[in-house]
């Protein structure tokens, strides 16, 4: 059993491109520790006060030349690689488009993911080779951090925020997935599985996954303790909200013809540029779903009316998921993004 | 070249002056306070490495089998807690600033005694607190209490701990005020700015870190008490509040603290290099105003800590961006110390063997330090192992490096008595070693992936951590020989009464006895050469003249 491993997996592109970052800063810091270290030792070595046949005069204490050399090449150094780690960057965290969407919901100490068709995993996450995928992550308690070391990629769970991230696995396997945010008594147990399935396998596992028999209801309930094996949903994820939807009543104004009170269309919902009463124009993203849903006094489009009632507490994270993926289809969003 | 002439009967100094318990613990002299802060660290900082012991040993073996989770988590929060809040902070600037910033200055003691004085009673008081925390079942929020976690999660005593947090740092600004008001208002004549030793420069930086930094987090860790216990939502976000708030407050100040710990630790290397190697500083002005551009620039990377937490890419950025620019200032001190070298003539004595570790250490710490600057790489180390090495390298290799450099350099000064230099210099080598062989695997743990504060983790790092914990002993045993001899040559270290046993440049070297006499110099001294003034080895920094001038300050007790 001779497993000693110095260097982790490469099985993202993004990935690819951040080791080769890694390893181009790792050869200047090697090139500049050297001279400083090397540099340091010869030097004391050869001016040791014993030693008198080296030659001392001419001993200047300041040289602006000198100075300017040792201050400007670092600073040119530091800002090319400032400018590639940004673009990478950005490569994984700005919204693109084109993906296959998962939704991570951490919570003390576990990890819980949903499929766009309904499919879900507790500690585990099973992806497509090949292809974009953007996780949508928010925590239920305390700050988690969803880390896939193989990717190269992680990203702070946050209670109250959706955070996400992008990247694109290259190469089947199965990978460590930790939380790296300390979180609690079992932060260190709170871990488990990346697997990266060629598309055609994965196609099979979505659809082993998706048909099962339990009742929406069961998924509208709490979400399950992190003993509960993953259990496949019976719809869609937005199916899912759907029912959350009706369960909770939105429909008693919302989609309702009949409503007492005058809502906005939610199909126009996902996407839109909003004007709010008081005068600020916010996007239509998960984020404002979100709060509109928990806290609807917050933010009021302009032309309604504060008539929604809070529904902060009587909602979980879960559900919540599902309602925004309900309300993105609404707008004919696909589950592969826009 | 250590020198030794005992000549029998004893002046009177500072330290056999007035020899009563009340005359300690009521002192007004710096010289004194200085003390008793080296003696109340040092017991901290014996209790932080215990913690750290007991961290090692927990991961010497994959398996969480020597601890439960909770008792793990509470070591390392116990460890991060006194190193950084009861030790690192308080270290450099309360033992030495307060012994040497007079001394270096020409002053008979520092503005405001009192002060000085009540901030080491606020210091222990918090210390308490959060000693007592510890030991009333502990904490385990991290030194970091992020929220929720710290404010609505975590159990224990974390209120106490946060008082005593916020008391330690009132200590801390009591400090920064004092010596600001010091070196503005009480160098001696001819002490012109630029005739001030580097050591004085960088004490400057810190206290301007101290006083401008410290409110903010002593003020943001207590609303985190308040939202405790009066559940009013401040960062809960089920409360309503902000948990990213919390990370902007808490690291506008923690990060400005890495360079509270840091830069007296570069001052020291710059008074020891130049002493070691009897060569004035190389680009004095460079290494002095680029203390104070880390202190500037330090308080505007604080987003750096937050690239992976979800605040805005641009922001990120930006941060990255400054990140970049405040490690060039310590490149730029580093070159110095080399061209310092260069041409000199070095003696290779235990300060000078610290202050070359420092280099080396520090200059590792600093350049992993632009895997994390750089947003991509530190997306993925963030929270893992690399940062523990990284800030370990400058931390522990840089500022108790540049902390056991002084400690040697200026003892026999402090003490009368000379440390034993064979011990000496075997301690200073197995700090270094033990030092890179706990960290140095750390590195590659972390670009592995392995998550930092896990109390157990997968089999494939069995061997790289078994290693770290064989270095920690090895390290452990390089700072408890240094405790056991300075500790023994108090009492039998070969006596030193001369004034400048190393041959140094410096008006605590050439015109303070040894020990100091308790109102330091005779007279208040006049300057008239610049600081490091190694050319003319026979004509004194300064002189005390013989009419009687001005005399600066008052004292007593
Ligand atoms: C009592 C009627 C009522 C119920 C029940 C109700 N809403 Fe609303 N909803 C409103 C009104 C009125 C507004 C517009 C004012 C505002 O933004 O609060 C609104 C706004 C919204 C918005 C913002 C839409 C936009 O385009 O600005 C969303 C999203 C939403 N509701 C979702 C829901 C969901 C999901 C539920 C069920 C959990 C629900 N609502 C239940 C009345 C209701
Ligand atoms: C020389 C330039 C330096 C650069 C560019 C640098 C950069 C960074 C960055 C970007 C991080 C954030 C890592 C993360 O959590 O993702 C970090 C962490 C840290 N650095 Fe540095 N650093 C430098 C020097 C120092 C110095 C001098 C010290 C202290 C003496 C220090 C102490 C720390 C500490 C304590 C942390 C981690 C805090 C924590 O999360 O617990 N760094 N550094
Ligand atoms: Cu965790
Ligand atoms: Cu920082």
């Amino acid at each position: 059993m001779w497993n000693f491993p110095l260097v982790p997996p490469t099985a993202s592109k993004e990935g690819e491109a951040i080791s080769l970052l890694y390893w181009t800063i790792t050869t200047i810091a090697i090139v500049f520790g050297t001279i400083v270290l090397l540099g340091a030792i010869y030097l004391a070595v050869r001016y040791r006060a014993s030693n008198n046949a080296v030659d001392r005069s001419n001993a200047t204490d300041s040289d602006l030349r000198i100075e300017l050399a040792w201050t400007l090449i670092p600073l040119v150094i530091a800002m090319v690689m400032f400018g590639w780690a940004a673009k990478l960057y950005a490569d994984i965290y700005a919204p693109r488009e084109g993906y296959y969407e998962v939704f991570v919901i951490g919570k003390q100490w576990m990890w819980h993911c949903q499929h766009p068709n309904g499919a879900r995993e507790n500690n585990m996450l099973t992806l497509p080779a090949g292809r974009l995928v953007k996780v949508s992550l928010i925590s239920q308690d305390v700050i988690h951090a969803f880390s896939i070391p193989a990717f190269r990629v992680k990203r702070d769970a946050v209670p109250g925020r959706y955070n996400a991230m992008y990247f694109t696995p290259t190469k089947p396997g199965v990978y460590h997935l930790f939380c790296t945010e300390y979180c609690g008594t079992k932060h260190a147990e709170m871990i488990g599985k990346v697997v990266v399935l060629p598309e055609n396998e994965f196609q099979k596992w979505l659809e082993k996954n998706a048909p099962g028999a339990t009742a929406a209801a069961a998924t509208a309930a709490t979400t399950g303790s992190a003993a509960a094996p993953a259990t496949g949903g019976t719809l869609t994820l937005a199916q899912q909200g759907e029912q959350v939807f009706k369960a909770l009543g939105c429909n008693a104004c919302h989609l309702n013809p009949n409503s007492p009170v005058k809502v906005p269309d939610l199909t126009k919902t996902w996407g839109d540029t909003i004007k709010l009463t008081d005068g600020r124009v916010v996007k239509g993203d998960e984020a404002y779903i979100r709060e509109s849903i928990l806290n609807p006094a917050a933010k009021i489009r302009e032309g309604y009316q504060n008539l929604m009632p809070p529904y902060q507490g009587q909602v979980s994270e879960e559900q919540l998921v599902q309602l925004i993926a309900y309300i993105k289809s609404l707008a004919g969003a696909s589950n592969g993004g826009k | 070249m250590a020198t030794t002439t005992y000549t029998g009967g004893q002046k009177q100094n500072y330290l056999n002056w007035k020899t009563t318990l009340a005359s300690w613990l009521f002192t007004l002299d710096h010289k004194r306070i200085a003390i008793l802060y080296l003696v109340s660290i040092s017991i901290f900082f014996l209790l932080g490495g215990l913690a750290a012991g007991v961290v090692r040993a927990e991961l010497a073996t994959p398996k969480g089998d020597l601890l439960t989770s909770d008792v793990y988590n509470k070591m390392f929060s116990a460890h991060g807690i006194i190193m950084i809040f009861l030790f690192l902070i308080p270290s450099i600037p309360a033992v030495f600033g307060n012994f040497l910033l007079p001394l270096m200055i020409g002053a008979r003691d520092v503005a405001f005694p009192r002060l000085n004085l009540l901030s080491w009673y606020v210091f222990m008081a918090g210390a308490a607190c959060i000693l007592i925390a510890i030991l009333r079942g502990g904490i385990d929020t991290g030194w970091t209490f992020y929220t929720p976690y710290s404010s609505s999660f975590a159990k224990g005593e974390v209120s106490l701990a946060i008082v005593g947090i916020f008391l330690t740092g009132f200590s801390s600004i009591f400090t920064g005020i004092n010596f600001l008001v010091t070196i503005h208002k009480m160098r001696a004549p001819g002490m012109t700015w630029f005739r001030l030793p580097l050591f004085v420069w960088a004490m400057y930086a810190t206290s301007l870190i101290q006083v401008l930094g410290t409110p903010v987090v002593a003020i943001t860790l207590l609303l985190v008490a308040v939202e405790r216990t009066f559940r009013i939502g401040i960062f809960d976000p089920s409360l309503g509040g902000d948990p990213i708030l919390f990370q902007h407050l808490f690291w506008f100040y923690s990060h400005p603290a890495v360079y509270i710990m840091i830069l007296p630790a570069m001052g020291v290397i710059s008074e020891v290099i130049s002493a070691f190697s009897k060569r004035r500083v190389f680009g004095y002005h460079f290494v002095a105003f680029s203390s104070l551009a880390i202190a500037i620039i330090g308080f505007l990377v604080w987003g750096h800590h937050m690239y992976t937490s979800g605040q805005s890419m641009y922001a990120g950025i930006v941060f990255s961006f400054l990140t970049w620019i405040v490690a060039i200032p310590s490149a730029i001190k580093t070159f110095n110390w080399m061209a310092t070298i260069w041409k000199g003539r070095v003696h290779w004595d235990t300060p000078m063997l610290y202050a070359l570790g420092f280099m080396g250490l520090f200059v590792i710490g600093g350049l992993t330090g632009l895997h994390l600057a750089a947003l991509a790489t530190n997306v993925h180390l963030t929270d893992t192992y690399f940062v523990v090495a990284h800030f370990h390298y400058v931390m522990v290799g840089g500022a108790i490096m540049g902390y056991l450099a002084a400690l040697h350099f200026w003892w026999p000064k402090m003490t009368g008595r000379m440390y034993p230099e064979g011990w000496g210099k075997l301690a200073a080598l197995l700090v270094f070693v033990g030092f890179n062989l706990t960290f140095f695997p750390q590195f590659l743990l972390g670009y592995m992936g392995m998550p930092r504060r896990y109390h157990s983790y997968p089999e494939e790092w069995a061997v790289l951590n078994l290693l770290s914990t064989a270095g920690s002993t090895v390290l452990g045993l390089g700072y408890l020989l240094p405790v056991i001899y300075l500790t023994w040559s108090l009492k039998y270290g070969t006596v030193v009464t001369e004034r400048n046993p190393w041959g140094a440049r410096g008006l605590e070297w050439e015109l303070v006895d040894t020990p100091p006499d308790p109102h330091n110099f005779e007279r208040t001294p006049i300057v008239t050469r610049p600081a490091y003034d190694y050319n003319h080895p026979e004509e004194p920094t300064g002189f005390v003249p013989k009419p009687r001038p001005v005399v600066v300050g008052g004292k007593d007790g």
